[in-house]
């Protein structure tokens, strides 16, 4: 099906363009023509398309912000009240673009759980799923950085307490806070630099997106039941299937958007950003935005400073192994019954973090964190490894378009 | 595994609650401001016209006295229900800096329509030296700049008392209900009638300060009737595309479920 | 069944016009989406809301020519001796590329106020400080690519192809005039 010999194409301009360059049928090499995909994909399989939809909207509206915003440490919260008052839709490109870090964040993480729930990341998708997890790291930095640009309270602390970070290397950490910074301190030299950043990397995600896709479609999909696809009983066209099915996704994902944006544009920020930035005065109690409280909790969880910032680190890299550490041979967790309630527990964990890291850290929330960011460590190098040794998967179907059929539970009960 | 699902979410929410319960508790200090019933909450939230100009009256009588507000201008009033001539007018009491004259001295011309609210101090400086240490925030942004909003400010204008007797308090402050740690550099700064109001309203403290808290949560969001007239249309908008996409996506796949 | 998978459209009009009703909805609410976007580039409402300026005239001599601007841009203001007036009056529309009388481009004959850009490609004419070149017509010369105008800021030569515009402008005292 992929990848046949010097197709016809009726277009004409199509043609016209691949003969000089034959950039569809490389296109159709890849994807394979009409782009067949497992028929049984769920709705958790949409969150692609969000990504895609958000990683756009963020670009627009931030093109369109650079326009009037001045990354000076003078004139930056200044420039941020302009475009919210005076720039003709300002207020609305920039909640948008604000709360669409949210929306963005949240489809990530929606995304990354389908794929551990699915078992994504198993052979032969390890690839895919670590450009996934780089996709991942540099989205980070970007919103860290992007988050720094208005120049408040929270924004000036969380770069000083992020970058001090860095102090943590021996030897050379002051070093490299001093170069981050530009400076002595966290000031216009490092507000500047975050601004050329913050433009330059949706760029670098937008390359690592297509790199995604491709090694996406070299096997294509994986899918709800986690066996391969055989035939072509089991797969249909991408076109119109999932593009009708998923269209309601992004319109939800719209809704909710448009909701935060137009009723509750600060739900999400912090009232101290509201303050312009004063390097004599940390608030009292700083917060990351909800995306990073997670990984924040792990960090000051930790009673060492380089300890903390290792822990940290740690807690995103561990992703890069996960297709090792897990040693299930079976991939979708419908067929692990012990591998779904770790699974659970897993979610739990990190939903107890980002509370935690929205706590001051001391008494229980202290130990509460500490708990869990154990747990959150030993899902991966205890509970994974361990629960694929011994745990005794159901049957799998036969194919995927036998449990689609009516009850897929049915079919594999009756196999058994 | 629903079953296992439910219990899980069920200890997480009774876990939040518990501790957000202990947070409460721990954090005594600080009396919550009571929650008001505001013309501009609401999906079609708007703001008071009247209380908006009675609100603008208090800040230009009370606060502009201590505190700036840098990102409002005279031409802004015209969008809280004045008209150009008045808003002009009032922009013409003020004396603001102007061009250096030919022989490059200082010069001060009347304030116009494009001109900000005069600053009544000249830098940080000059306000913390008047106001023995502590600076008066500028007021553009101050409704979105604190925890609860519009209902802090408002409980603050009304939350002052008399110390309790078990209480130091530093030389200079006041005693604030919801202030944090209660002790407020700003003395109680509305007392009954003191600004009398162009509609007749009574300027009760309560009054005041519902209109001026009103005219500051304007100031720091004049999109705010905008953002909801364009909000409602556009979530009617995509309700009816996403229930519009559900159909489309039935009609696409029949064909296949059966 | 699904061996060759069924295409959309095959169960006629109704179906067809619920795949033109979403596509069209998409498509519409895309374009007005757009809006913002482009808006967002239009002058914002501090620039808008500086655009008039006041200019006091009493220093201004016989002969003597200042520039102000107005809206970032330069305004001509012309204190015009008798004989400019006369000189300018005395052309015939005929001999004009773009005729217009000096009576339609002035609202007191003494004070010529002019946009002072080029009509050509906005440059900035000279004429309007001492020892500059005036061009062939006693007005300004426009040193970019030699357009000259008379003393009603009216194009005489070169390849201008407008005459000076004339801001809106009024007069709100005897010797004030408010532009914009």
């Amino acid at each position: 099906m992929a990848g046949g010999p010097a197709r016809q194409y009726n277009n004409r301009l199509i043609r016209w363009v691949e003969y000089r360059m034959p950039i569809f049928s490389a296109v159709e090499a890849t994807i394979g023509r009409d782009m067949p995909t497992p028929k049984n994909l769920n709705y958790w399989w949409s969150l692609g398309s969000v990504l895609f939809l958000a990683l756009i909207i963020q670009i627009a509206t931030g093109i369109f912000l650079a326009m009037h915003y001045i990354p000076n440490g003078a004139m930056a919260f200044d420039s941020v009240e302009q475009i919210m008052r005076n720039v003709n839709y300002g207020w609305l490109l920039r909640y948008v673009h604000a709360n669409g870090a949210s929306l963005f964040f949240a489809a990530v993480y929606l995304h990354i759980l389908r794929g551990m729930y699915y078992g994504s990341y198993k052979a032969p998708r390890e690839l895919l799923w670590i450009i996934g997890v780089v996709i991942f790291v540099v989205m980070m930095a970007t919103a860290f950085m992007g988050y720094v640009l208005p120049w408040g309270q929270m924004s000036f602390w969380a770069a000083t307490v992020i970058t001090n970070l860095f102090s943590a290397i021996p030897l050379v950490g002051n070093g490299i806070t001093t170069w981050l910074w530009g400076g002595f301190a966290v000031d216009s030299p490092t507000l500047q630099r975050f601004y050329s950043l913050h433009y330059l990397l949706p760029f670098v995600i937008f390359g690592i997106s297509l790199l995604h896709v491709w090694a996406l479609h070299v096997h294509g999909s994986s899918n709800p039941v986690g066996i391969s696809t055989r035939s072509k009983q089991d797969t249909i066209p991408y076109h119109p299937y999932y593009t009708s099915k998923y269209m309601s996704v992004i319109g939800l994902s719209f809704i909710v958007l448009a909701f935060l944006v137009f009723y509750e544009p600060n739900f999400l920020s912090h009232p101290d950003n509201f303050k312009p930035a004063d390097p004599l005065q940390t608030p009292a109690n700083i917060v990351p935005e909800w995306y990073f409280l997670p990984f924040y909790a792990i960090l000051r969880s930790i009673p060492d400073k380089l300890g903390g910032v290792v822990m940290f680190g740690a807690s995103i890299a561990i992703l890069f192994l996960l297709p090792w550490l897990d040693t299930s041979r079976v991939r979708s967790a419908r067929f692990r019954p012990t591998y779904r309630y770790f699974f659970w527990i897993f979610v739990l964990d990190v939903i107890i973090l980002g509370w935690v890291g929205a706590q001051h850290p001391e008494g229980a929330s202290l130990l509460i964190g500490r708990l869990a960011t154990a747990y959150y460590f030993a899902h991966f190098v205890i509970i994974l490894p361990f629960v694929g040794w011994f745990e005794r998967p159901r049957p799998l179907p036969e194919s995927i378009s036998k449990p689609v059929l009516k009850s897929g539970a049915a079919v594999a009960e009756a196999a058994e | 595994m629903t079953k296992l699902r439910g219990i899980l979410t069920a200890a997480a929410v009774s876990l939040i609650l518990a501790t957000g319960a202990n947070q409460v508790s721990a954090a005594e200090a600080e009396a919550l401001p009571p929650a008001q019933d505001w013309s501009f909450n609401g999906l079609f939230g708007t703001f008071d016209r009247a209380a908006l100009q009675r609100g603008y009256k208090v800040y230009k009588d009370v606060c502009a006295s201590c505190h700036a507000m840098k990102y409002v201008a005279f031409r802004n009033l015209v969008d809280i229900g004045f008209t150009e001539g008045e808003a002009k007018a009032l922009a013409e009491e003020y004396e603001v800096a102007g061009e250096p004259d030919e022989f490059g001295d200082p010069t001060t011309r009347k304030a116009a329509l494009s001109d900000i609210f005069p600053a009544p101090y000249q830098n940080p400086q000059a306000a913390r030296a008047a106001n023995s240490g502590a600076l008066p925030p500028d007021l553009s942004l101050i409704t979105k700049a604190r925890e609860h909003g519009p209902d802090y400010i408002r409980a603050l204008m009304v939350g002052y008392e008399d110390a309790p007797a078990d209480m130091t308090m530093g030389p200079g402050m006041n005693y604030n209900v919801y202030f944090p740690g209660h002790q407020v550099a700003m003395p109680a700064p509305l007392s009954e009638g003191m600004v009398e109001y162009a509609d007749g309203t009574e300027a009760s403290v309560e009054q005041m300060a519902e209109d001026v808290t009103t005219f500051l949560h304007w100031a720091a969001n004049p999109e705010l009737e905008r953002r909801h007239q364009i909000g409602f249309q556009v979530m009617v908008y995509l309700i009816l595309l996403t229930g519009l996409f559900l159909i489309v996506k039935q009609r696409v796949w029949r064909k296949l479920d059966h | 069944m699904a061996t060759t998978a069924p295409h959309p459209g095959e169960e006629g009009p109704r179906r067809d016009f619920i795949f033109v009703a979403a596509i069209s909805a998409s498509a519409v609410g895309a374009g007005l989406a757009v809006w913002p976007f482009v808006n967002s580039m239009n002058p914002s409402r501090d620039v808008l809301a500086e655009a008039t300026a006041e200019v006091d005239l009493t220093p201004i001599e016989e002969g003597q020519r200042i520039t102000v601007l107005w809206r970032k841009k330069p305004v001509f203001i012309d204190h015009r001796a008798p004989a400019k007036i006369e000189e300018a009056e005395g052309v015939a529309l005929g001999d004009l590329k773009d005729p217009q009388a000096d009576a339609d481009r002035v609202q007191r004959k003494e004070w010529l106020v002019l946009i002072g850009i080029c009509t050509h490609l906005g440059c900035i004419p000279q004429g309007q400080r001492v020892g500059e070149r005036l061009g062939d017509f006693g007005g300004w010369f426009c040193p970019c690519h030699g357009s000259h105008y008379d003393t009603s800021g009216r194009i005489r030569k070169g390849p201008a192809p407008k005459n000076l515009d004339v801001p809106p402008y009024s007069f709100i005292s005897d010797t004030t005039i408010q532009l914009g």
